[in-house]
């Protein structure tokens, strides 16, 4: 199917090596005690029609941000993707090319890797930024293991409640192994974390948030990294891309690590990945940062051109002792989203940002308006925001949204208990004026027809 | 002819004022609605991004897409990477709506289709490896040895034993040993004997109540079948180890051989190696693992499963012995989907097929090699071979870093240099199955001729590319990592 020979090229080839038969260059490798003797039990091979057939029927089965309009959050978002952005990134040229060990003939990928750097020192307003990770939620811990390496003799993580519940957990995984202490400070009344500076000490080696948080609510950024500069600790941000295009940048307010989830910069969905994991730190934390690294240097004929460096840091050289096991990096979707700012540029950002904050504005008004709902955090939220369904079970609100053609939100019990009548609407620069009224007048429907049950 | 529009940066061609990209007019209802936000929380300019015209992104980005190599334009024999073809149909399959705009936090039973398609690619990767456990959450090999080594971790710690230590083959991929250390492991490197395989003496000599794992990569790093596999993996069992098998190898043996069989307790995959993502310059990959039985239980939350009773599949992560989470989200589907649709083509005899011309591919490019340079460890190999340049050196002061250079001007990607680390100016070559055998002979030929060719030649070299022999160690010493704008 995908193979090029013939049984005449594999005569030829056999013929020339001096070998009877391929199982004989197997057998000559593999001792018998380590043969699989039989046929892979698996289903039988298809033609490109039978599958496309087959696998058009199980999409068909999923719901999804183009059958629904979509209101989910928390951490992957509905933003608009510029056709140019596909019609670059499938170019054969970018999408089957390996990582740029060869730098004279990785140039196109060396360059876009240095201009995503770029762009990445901008959007956070920090000095350097690596190829990328591979998420959100593995740079938020690959950064804290950054700052637990370089803030020596200490073994306390601060983090909030407000932060992605995922990031921690995996945090938690992470931590382990490594007799590290993990403390998460509970959010306030208004959903964020402003009791935080309580639970830093000269023990804690980071602190760990989110701004805009897990709520869609806005830290006060600059006084917990006030607060955690003046114990000696370093302050890991996570953030969305999308809203330094309004808001104030991490590395603006303090932060000396800026991490992202930059899934919303021109990625499709997807189901949660691939996604493309973005970090940024301060100059001097610089050989710290896990990850590839591209550097601006000259070649022998004097030309500007771009390498991988500062690659002592890493796994293939210094094995044990790396800063981190991470080889790979997420070029294609780093890709994406160098091209996806180039398109929408400062204008474009802000644009985007103030589309995502109004619209979330003005649909928090309208769901606080129905006699059933409120918004139980008081303050400024963008893109997001949680709403609390007063004597029903959201489980069966969802559902039955979804039945008005909506993907209504992300429950949020599963997480937290305490808001298990509360779920999180996310409301992208994608949805219209239009979907959010027609979405609370399903709302208010459902509810006084009694359609969806009392808890 | 010199395109400015590619030796030029994106800041650089910046005009103020352009645009790209417009949005749709906030209605105004929406921004009365709107209260503005606290100052000290809000910035007076948006970040400097540059300031560009749709058309000026299209041109700067297809002509920088002309200086790369890559699999639909070049051979690309980079050893122990395994750039395979591709196929085309796997992207479109993987961009149907109701697969690529799916939400990951989707209620489990708007995503059957989906979740359907996960599961079964579990069975098929469980058949494959012979281990019956599976997690696809890991979002790269390296992550999956991570995973693996937690796994391991959590096992030991629930049997109640202390074991500190994890063995690492010194011929093994770099990523072994950082991941071992960041699960809390000790690590200590067991030898290569003259054969270029695990030195069983030096193993037994290492094997004790202390060790938690033995890492090894078998087919290993020279493309060699370890022939003393079980009696390796029965020895570190005899001990109370684990055996943790790196899967970066896989497409050498489908069919052929399954970890699981040959004493493997744990495993990862690298599928768009094995099955053929795209690796999109460095990424996105994945690295899905497969354990024994005894392990399952520990492995990253949450897992598919299927519930009978309600006939539906469900994300499980009501699994008290896990680790906990590893990846935010359930991993990198689009790259697992194109895994599922790579395996479907095939079924399991074409699977084996694969690996049988990965075989032969690469036997038969060792057959022609061997008369150019020398090739240390026999004249058979798996689906890839390492050779040495040190003679050459030696004679002609040309080293495996010229010559990868030198081979660039004849249309061919480089294989891998300097890797492994246990053979002298190594030269890693891996052809993969879908190359024809004129590709090969072409690539021979080329080989060939470069070691002909005079040193001054070959150390300028390369000399068709738009830039050669970049100041590695320039950059180093004196990093520049982003443009401003005086640099």
């Amino acid at each position: 199917m995908y193979l090029f020979h013939t049984d005449e090229d594999r005569q030829a080839m056999l013929k020339s090596i001096g070998a009877e038969s391929v199982d004989e260059l197997i057998h000559s490798q593999v001792p018998e005690n380590a043969r699989f003797e039989g046929t892979l039990q698996l289903p039988p091979a298809l033609s490109e029609m039978e599958m496309q057939r087959e696998v058009e029927r199980a999409a068909a089965q999923n719901a999804s941000a183009a059958s629904h309009v979509c209101f989910m959050g928390g951490g992957a978002y509905d933003h608009f993707v510029p056709a140019t952005v596909d019609a670059i990134a499938s170019r054969g040229e970018f999408f089957t090319s390996y990582t740029p060990y060869q730098a004279e003939v990785s140039q196109g990928n060396l360059q876009a890797m240095f201009e995503y750097e770029t762009l990445v020192t901008q959007l956070t307003g920090l000095d350097v930024s690596n190829a990328s990770l591979y998420d959100g939620g593995s740079a938020a811990v690959e950064a804290v293991m950054m700052a637990l390496s370089v803030v020596k003799g200490r073994n306390k993580v601060v983090t909030s409640a407000a932060v992605h519940p995922e990031y921690r957990q995996i945090l938690e995984t992470y931590l382990r192994g490594l007799q590290c202490e993990l403390v998460v400070a509970p959010y306030d009344a208004s959903g964020t974390s402003s009791g935080i500076a309580d639970y830093i000490d000269d023990k804690t080696a980071c602190v760990l948030i989110q701004h805009p948080n897990f709520f869609g609510r806005l830290e006060e950024v600059q006084q917990i990294a006030d607060a955690t500069h003046a114990a000696g600790a370093l302050l890991v941000q996570s953030f969305d891309p999308i809203s330094v295009g309004r808001l104030k940048r991490p590395g603006d307010m303090g932060a000396d690590i800026a991490v992202a989830e930059g899934q919303g910069l021109g990625n499709p969905l997807n189901f949660g990945g691939p996604y493309l994991g973005i970090m940024a730190c301060r100059n001097e934390l610089v050989r710290r940062l896990p990850g590839r690294i591209a550097g601006q240097t000259v070649d022998r004929r004097g030309n500007r051109c771009w390498v991988l460096t500062l690659q002592t840091r890493e796994q293939h050289i210094r094995r044990e002792r790396a800063t981190s096991n991470i080889c790979s990096n997420q070029t294609l979707l780093a890709l994406r989203a160098t091209i996806y700012l180039s398109l929408l540029g400062p204008e474009g950002l802000k644009e985007t940002a103030e589309h995502c904050l109004q619209k979330t504005q003005y649909m928090q008004k309208q769901v606080a308006s129905l006699e059933r709902f409120s918004v139980p955090f008081a303050g400024p939220v963008f893109k997001e925001f949680v709403v609390k369904d007063h004597d029903g079970s959201v489980a069966n609100l969802i559902e039955s949204m979804r039945g008005d053609g909506y993907l209504a939100g992300v429950p949020l019990g599963q997480w937290y208990p305490e808001l298990s009548d509360c779920y999180l609407i996310a409301v992208t620069e994608r949805r219209t004026r239009d979907e959010i009224d027609s979405y609370c007048r399903s709302l208010s429907q459902l509810t006084s027809e009694g359609v969806i049950a009392g808890a | 002819m010199r395109n400015t529009q590619s030796t030029q940066l994106l800041f650089e061609l910046s005009h103020p004022g352009r645009r790209a990209a417009l949005l749709p007019k906030l209605d105004p209802e929406i921004a009365a609605a709107s209260e503005p936000l606290p100052a000290h929380q809000t910035n007076d300019a948006p970040p400097p991004l540059p300031e560009l015209a749709e058309g000026d992104v299209v041109r700067h980005f297809t002509n920088l897409s002309t200086l790369n190599m890559s699999v639909d334009t070049h051979f690309y024999p980079l050893g122990s990477c395994t750039m395979k073809y591709n196929p085309k149909r796997n992207e479109r399959l993987a961009s149907l709506p109701g697969l690529a705009d799916v939400h990951p936090l989707q209620p489990a039973e708007t995503i059957q289709g989906m979740l359907a398609i996960l599961y079964e690619l579990q069975h098929m990767l469980a058949e494959i490896s012979g281990l019956p456990g599976v997690s696809l959450q890991p979002a790269a090999g390296a992550h999956g040895e991570l995973a693996a080594m937690m796994v391991a971790q959590a096992y030991f710690a629930k049997k109640g034993e202390n074991r500190p230590i994890v063995l690492t083959a010194d011929s093994a991929h770099g990523t072994n040993p950082a991941s071992a250390a960041m699960a809390g492991f000790q690590t200590k490197t067991v030898k290569s004997n003259a054969d270029g395989l695990v030195d069983f003496e030096d193993l037994k000599s290492k094997l004790n109540d202390q060790v938690a794992v033995f890492m090894l990569t078998n087919p290993n790093t020279l493309g060699l079948f370890d022939h003393q596999i079980r009696e390796i993996t029965d020895a570190v069992h005899a001990a109370g180890g684990l055996v943790y098998a790196d899967g970066a190898n896989m497409n050498a043996i489908l069919g052929i051989s399954r970890p699981g069989d040959f004493g493997a307790d744990m495993m990862h995959y690298n599928p768009h190696k094995t099955f053929s993502g795209p690796h999109g310059g460095g990424g996105p990959g994945a690295g899905p693992i497969c354990v024994r039985d005894f392990l399952e239980p520990y492995l990253p939350s949450p897992t598919i499963r299927y519930d009978a009773e309600q006939d539906m599949y469900l994300l499980d992560d009501d699994r008290p012995d896990s680790i906990g989470r590893i990846r935010s989200f359930f991993g990198n589907t689009g790259v697992l989907l194109r895994a599922y649709f790579y395996i479907r083509s095939y079924g399991g005899e074409g699977l084996r097929q694969v690996s049988e011309d990965a075989v032969l591919g690469a036997n038969y490019l060792l057959s022609k090699v061997k008369h150019i340079l020398h090739v240390p460890h026999g004249d058979r190999c798996m689906h890839e071979f390492v050779a040495s340049a040190s003679k050459l050196k030696k004679e002609k002061g040309i080293s495996a870093m010229d010559l990868a250079k030198r081979i660039l001007d004849f249309g061919f990607h480089a294989p891998t240099v300097y890797f492994p680390l246990v053979v002298d100016e190594a030269v890693m070559v891996e052809p993969t199955e879908t190359e024809s055998k004129e590709t090969l002979d072409a690539f021979a030929a080329a080989l060939f001729r470069v070691t002909e060719e005079s040193g001054d030649l070959i150390h300028d070299a390369p000399h068709s590319t738009r830039v050669s022999r970049p100041n590695d160690v320039a950059a180093a010493r004196n990093p520049i990592m982003r443009w401003t704008k005086d640099k």
